[in-house]
């Protein structure tokens, strides 16, 4: 693997973004968590707040690149999140660990969010989220396993990532492994146009997978208009129920609900669909569930706007966390 | 190690090697896209079930899988026709297996027209030109049953991405057994002086009967290179043999354009230019017959190698000269 090169600041000290005075640090309540260790599990109400620090990264991110797609990856920041902070059985000191569970960004244009959630576990260093899509960085414009670490497979080529979890749950499987190592992959709405994306789901339900949770983050809106309008791909549930799947379908940002369908996901007998409904572009006043964004960088000005609220929103969840507890605290003493 | 003698498909030599590389090392694990009698690979999955994936046809999912299988450690042999291996799965081999540089061996069974009835719909041309075109992927395409199983054995010591052009009909034997290795990818099996000839696959065998029709007949010294591996191509020992002729024509079953000729004259025309004549499927595709009477359509033969090369000898005097580079390079 290609050692990955520190990242030139160069766009950091352009002063005359507007967005720059957003680029401290974000406060932290408590480090991420992550289910290798003794950890506690994280409230609902932490995930939902993790799920605004990566809005934010996202932002800025996009911001100092000028390049990418930030609404698919706002509109998956909860569900990352969920898995990330709660969810997955991972250890970013051991990135390589052979029981870990498997995430696989098979929608890899929504890069960003991974790579906040990474960086944020300790995978590589937080400062390195700002070289993406640059050159000599490390950061990708879509997934890429040999440059950046934390990356289970590359993606990008939309319609190929299911297979994939469909070859990496089999080799688990060969391994012992199928009760304890999870695959999960994240789908986009364009993921299931894709012809391919069936072909994996016939033979998960062929091969009996169990270790197998894909999550649709169908936001409805892709490149050239709404789903509907582009090429309707309709009651995504009943599909990958016809399959031979477990599909439930769920509102995507609600986190007790994305929590509930991932744990009940890992414990079934056979392939497991999440069908999330989301909004593209959600935390995002300006840009949800708005057509005309994907695959645009957000202007300074958009990006500022867009950090003034979720920062906001993010002050918010802080403050309504520390308030809880201090009231857990003086209830116990 | 003991091979065949009697003219034996190189496709039988895959499925026989694979079932030795399955005894060999656990993490071998074969997938086939409903194809694995013809392929061979069912060999592999008779004898180890459970480390066998038959997806049925989907050649898309099935080059996925094995990146996801590789990924997880697992070393993953692909196989089905050459021309869904490489075509319905370009974009599925491009970023799951090339790019990633996963060690992951396509084994591609009837490649070119000797695979004869089917037709131009299963007659895969275009190939070599598509593997060798894309980054980190080597192109493998063995001469006969005895370097086909060496080839199969060999990719596994490589830990790379590697596709292998294996053939449909049983064709003579090139090696009396299985060599020790496949050296350098390029093997002098006669030595010439006036001019060479530069074979691949099933044509091989057909250049060796060639240069025996250009002594006999014309008094001509043909040395005779067989390329078994097209990618990384041995730049040295092509120039070796171009230095001392002055002259050469290629031979494949296959496009002359992306293929083994192309591979050959830009190493020739960098480092050491003279003319050189490619025979191989033109502009045009496929049609159905058996398979002997397609590569004689085409004009696939020891014949078609032989008239090639007595218009590539006319030229000799009169473009060719001397290396340009003297001694160094070799």
């Amino acid at each position: 693997m290609e050692a990955a090169r520190p990242l030139p600041q160069a766009d950091l000290a352009d002063a005359n973004l507007a967005f720059v005075r957003h680029l401290q640090p974000v406060p932290d309540l408590r480090p991420p968590l992550n289910g290798a260790g003794e950890e506690r599990a994280p409230s609902i109400a932490e995930l939902e707040r993790w799920a605004t620090v990566l809005r934010i990264e996202c932002v800025r991110m996009l911001a100092v690149a000028k390049s990418g797609h930030l609404d698919s990856s706002l509109s998956a920041a909860d569900i990352v999140s969920a898995l990330y902070n709660r969810v997955l059985r991972h250890d970013p000191s051991n990135p390589k660990w052979h029981e870990r569970d498997r995430f696989v960004l098979c929608k890899g244009h929504a890069a960003p969010i991974l790579y906040a959630a990474l960086a944020h576990h300790g995978y590589f260093p937080l400062e390195d989220l700002m070289g993406l899509r640059q050159i000599g960085a490390h950061l990708q414009g879509h997934p890429d396993m040999t440059k950046t670490p934390g990356v289970e497979v590359s993606t990008g080529s939309l319609g190929q990532g299911l297979s994939m979890c469909v070859g990496i749950a089999l080799a688990l499987r060969l391994d012992g492994l199928e009760d304890t190592a999870h695959v999960f992959g994240l789908l986009s709405d364009g993921d299931c146009q894709e012809g391919q994306t069936w072909e994996a789901a016939t033979a998960a339900a062929h091969y009996g997978l169990r270790n197998i949770t894909a999550i649709v983050d169908y936001n409805h809106l892709q490149t050239d208009g709404t789903t509907e309008e582009v090429m309707d791909i309709g009651d995504l549930r009943a599909k990958f129920e016809a399959f031979g799947w477990d599909a439930v379908e769920i509102d995507g940002h609600d986190m007790t609900a994305i929590v509930e369908a991932l744990e009940r996901s890992r414990t079934l007998d056979r392939p497991a669909a999440i069908v999330a409904q989301t909004r593209k572009g959600r935390g995002v006043s300006a840009m949800e569930g708005r057509f005309g964004f994907h695959g645009k960088p957000p202007t300074p000005e958009q990006a500022d706007e867009a950090l003034e609220e979720l920062m906001a929103k993010l002050e918010e969840q802080t403050a309504a966390l520390e308030a809880a507890e201090g009231a857990s605290e003086e209830g116990r003493s | 190690m003991a091979g065949k003698t009697e003219p034996t498909a190189t496709r039988n030599a895959y499925g026989e090697a694979l079932v030795e590389l399955g005894k060999r090392h656990e993490d071998v694990v074969a997938l086939d896209a409903d194809l694995s009698v013809s392929t061979q690979s069912a060999k592999f999955g008779k004898a180890f079930p459970d480390r066998f994936f038959n997806v049925g046809a989907a050649e898309a999912n099935m080059m996925s899988m094995a990146c996801g299988l590789a990924a997880t450690g697992k070393r993953p042999y692909c196989s089905t026709f050459a021309v869904f291996a490489t075509g319905r799965a370009y974009d599925q081999v491009r970023l799951g297996i090339a790019h990633n540089e996963l060690p992951v061996c396509i084994g591609a069974s009837h490649g070119g027209v000797s695979l004869g009835e089917d037709g131009a719909s299963h007659q895969m041309i275009e190939d070599i030109a598509l593997m060798r075109a894309l980054p980190k992927m080597s192109v493998i395409v063995p001469a006969d049953y005895n370097q086909a199983y060496r080839a199969t054995l060999e990719s596994y010591e490589m830990e790379r991405p590697v596709y292998l052009r294996f053939g449909r009909p049983a064709t003579p034997a090139v090696y009396d057994e299985v060599p020790e290795s496949l050296g350098t990818g390029v093997d002098v099996l006669r030595e010439g002086k006036d001019i060479t000839l530069i074979a691949t696959g099933h044509m091989v065998w057909r250049a060796l009967e060639a240069a025996d029709a250009l002594e006999r007949e014309d008094g001509v010294e043909a040395e005779v290179l067989n390329v078994s591996i097209i990618k990384p191509i041995h730049s040295e020992s092509i120039l070796e043999s171009l230095a001392k002729t002055g002259v050469a024509v290629t031979a494949e079953e296959h496009r002359v354009v992306g293929g083994l000729a192309d591979a050959v004259r830009q190493v020739a025309a960098e480092q050491h230019p003279v003319p050189i004549f490619a025979v191989g499927m033109g502009d045009e595709f496929g049609v159905s017959g058996t398979g002997e009477a397609c590569m004689e359509h085409f004009g696939l033969t020891a014949r078609g190698i032989a008239d090639r090369a007595r218009e590539a000898l006319v030229l000799k005097p009169i473009v060719s000269h001397p290396p340009l580079l003297g001694k160094e390079w070799t």
